[in-house]
């Protein structure tokens, strides 16, 4: 008798426990996703807001109660600041930098990654080591005499100015050799057996290899051109060479006051646009290439 | 290794990074360092054949301007309060994300977005959510038309608005701003980092711990932020180092003017100074000031490192 009753209320005590930790759970679950659905909302109300403006009429942006969707959506906008900040001639100075400095970026990657990575030579070690510690030193350090520098070459507001002193990139040599010394040595000894050449060996079987790295290294580069402000803003600030991110600071200078921010916000759309489409397509290689650098382009 | 022709052929792989590092970056060290040195060094005393005496005035110079404490300040101010409030937020949102099923791949997506953008551009947007238009010199017989929508949602909430960046605004609400957009910014590649973290740790752990009936928030601080430490560390050392470079943030808010109309220069940082001495010509100082900004991030950096060393389990 005794026994049963401890028995009833053992199981009694359980499944109170159970009730009580499950509970516990729903709660903890709720406030979780409370949390992280505010969150998401904090992170994506200034697009939100940017979108939401960059379609309003100038009345209607400046009513002092603000509308939540404009309502009457006016793309001409959009045209208007794309002429307001010639942002036909911003994109392609932009796309031109970056395309050919990726190109020969990746060009003198992949050739020094393969010497660090399978070639013997003395001093290698020593070589990349000193390498490596050039990437703890802040790049305004080097911004101080490479604006001499340049000036002396007589590069100023050329595309040759904003594409040759970011050509080599540390971090995308240290990215790249660590994957190439992931690819067996004896695919190496084999190919070298068989009579091909380094450089074949190169193009042949490495580069197919690490193409996950390669295209984060251009994702990179591309976004780091999209990007870029103060080196630009020395040493091409013309019209015929200025990059995206300049023309836009320079076609709306004042971020107080009464501005016209319909127009402006159309043209920061139009300007963030091709990174979310990149971003869309290649976001698992972004993430990647982003995760394992920590640095911003 | 196989032959001993590879010797030559090595540096032919490596020749056209050599001779780019040598240019742009090994001379610029050494020229830079040479440049703060020499007393009142400017390119065009030099264009004008002048010489310079060698001494420490430069760092002196740059240590006594007035303008170089006050960048000091806003830069370090700024760092003490974004990393620590970014860090938590991140792990926080990461802790979260990692706990749940349904609908963590598309959070996942958004808190990485901030990522793919445009610093200026983005701060165009803050400025414009935080600005009250048609105020610019802060009188009484200003029409207002609207307050802007961070005022409008305060004012919804019973608050009262503020003059956030416009003439007059006050610097602890500029710095208020920069916070918050410079946290925005920064979230997603701590969520990211942390996030893979938090996947990579061991599922046994959570298991042993549950059998064990342990308490989730003795979980969280037995198992999930001693396994998660180095990434932790990592993100705190990469903030503070990002943080001590600022400026391209502030340039999106305030423009060149680096602050509001009425205080210009006012949230001018470390980097803004360099790049201030540069533009006017003054190579010594803006070497001085780039080899103290230098010296202050290694300080920060291996403090960092040593506090690390004792927290972190590896």
């Amino acid at each position: 008798m005794a026994k049963e009753t401890i028995k009833t209320m053992h199981e009694r005590d359980i499944s109170a426990e159970r009730t009580r930790s499950r509970a516990v759970g729903i709660i903890a679950k709720a406030f979780c996703y409370a949390f992280l659905i505010f969150m998401a909302l904090v992170v994506l109300f200034p697009f939100y807001w940017m979108i939401n403006s960059s379609l309003k009429s100038l009345e209607e942006y400046r009513q002092s109660v603000p509308t939540f969707w404009p309502q009457k959506v006016l793309w001409s906008n959009y045209a208007e600041a794309f002429t307001a900040a010639s942002l036909g001639r911003l994109f392609f100075n932009t796309a031109y930098v970056g395309i050919v400095s990726t190109i020969l970026s990746l060009v003198i990657t992949i050739l020094s990654a393969f010497a660090f990575a399978r070639l013997e030579f003395k001093g290698k070690n020593l070589l990349f080591s000193a390498l490596l510690a050039t990437m703890m030193i802040p790049g305004e350090l080097f911004t101080i005499t490479n604006y001499s520098t340049v000036t002396n070459l007589g590069w100023m507001n050329t595309y040759t100015v904003l594409i040759v002193p970011f050509l080599v990139s540390v971090f995308y040599i240290y990215l790249l050799r660590q994957n190439f010394l992931q690819i067996p040595n004896e695919l190496y000894l084999a190919a070298k057996v068989d009579g091909t050449s380094d450089f074949k060996y190169l193009c042949k079987v490495m580069i197919p290899l690490s193409l996950p790295t390669l295209i984060s290294i251009t994702i990179l580069k591309m976004m780091g051109a999209w990007n870029s402000y103060i080196w630009p803003r020395l040493v091409a600030n013309d019209d015929a060479h200025r990059l995206i991110t300049n023309g836009l600071r320079n076609a709306f200078t004042d971020t107080t006051g009464d501005v016209n921010y319909p127009v402006q916000m159309a043209a920061v759309a139009l300007v963030s646009a091709p990174l979310f489409l990149v971003f869309i397509f290649l976001r698992k290689y972004i993430m990647k290439g982003v995760s394992r650098s920590g640095i911003k382009g | 290794m196989v032959e001993g022709k590879q010797k030559w052929k090595a540096w032919l792989y490596l020749a056209p990074a050599i001779v780019l590092l040598l240019v742009f970056t090994v001379w610029p060290i050494i020229n830079t360092v040479r440049m703060a040195f020499l007393e009142g060094y400017s390119g065009l005393k030099v264009a004008g054949g002048e010489s310079f005496a060698f001494g420490v005035g430069n760092f002196v110079k740059v240590i006594k301007y007035q303008k170089f404490l006050s960048c000091l300040k806003n830069t370090v101010l700024l760092c003490v309060l974004t990393v620590p409030i970014s860090s938590l937020l991140a792990l926080l949102v990461a802790v979260f994300l990692n706990s749940i099923k349904w609908l963590q791949k598309p959070l996942q997506t958004i808190f990485f977005l901030p990522y793919v953008t445009n610093s200026i551009a983005i701060g165009m947007v803050f400025a414009a959510m935080f600005n009250i238009v048609g105020s610019f010199y802060g009188t009484d017989n200003e029409i207002i038309v609207t307050a802007g929508i961070i005022n409008n949602i305060i004012e919804f909430f019973g608050g009262k608005a503020v003059n956030w960046i416009n003439y007059g605004s006050s610097y602890a609400a500029n710095i208020t701003v920069m916070v918050i957009y410079i946290v925005w910014n920064a979230l997603p590649f701590k969520i990211l980092i942390l996030l893979g973290g938090l996947q990579s740790i061991n599922k046994q752990y959570y298991d042993a711990a549950k059998v064990d009936g342990t308490s989730r928030r003795r979980i969280f601080a037995r198992i999930t932020v001693p396994l998660l430490s180095p990434m932790l560390a990592y993100v705190v050392i990469t903030g503070f180092i990002g943080g001590f470079k600022e400026y391209t943030s502030i340039i999106g808010i305030f423009g060149e003017a680096m602050g509001p109309a009425d205080a210009a220069g006012r949230l001018n940082t470390m980097v803004g100074f360099i790049y201030d001495a540069l533009s006017t010509n003054n190579q010594g100082r803006a070497s001085a000031a780039a080899l103290i900004l230098f010296g202050i991030i290694l300080v920060v950096t291996l403090i960092n490192l040593q506090v690390s060393k004792k927290r972190v389990h590896y």
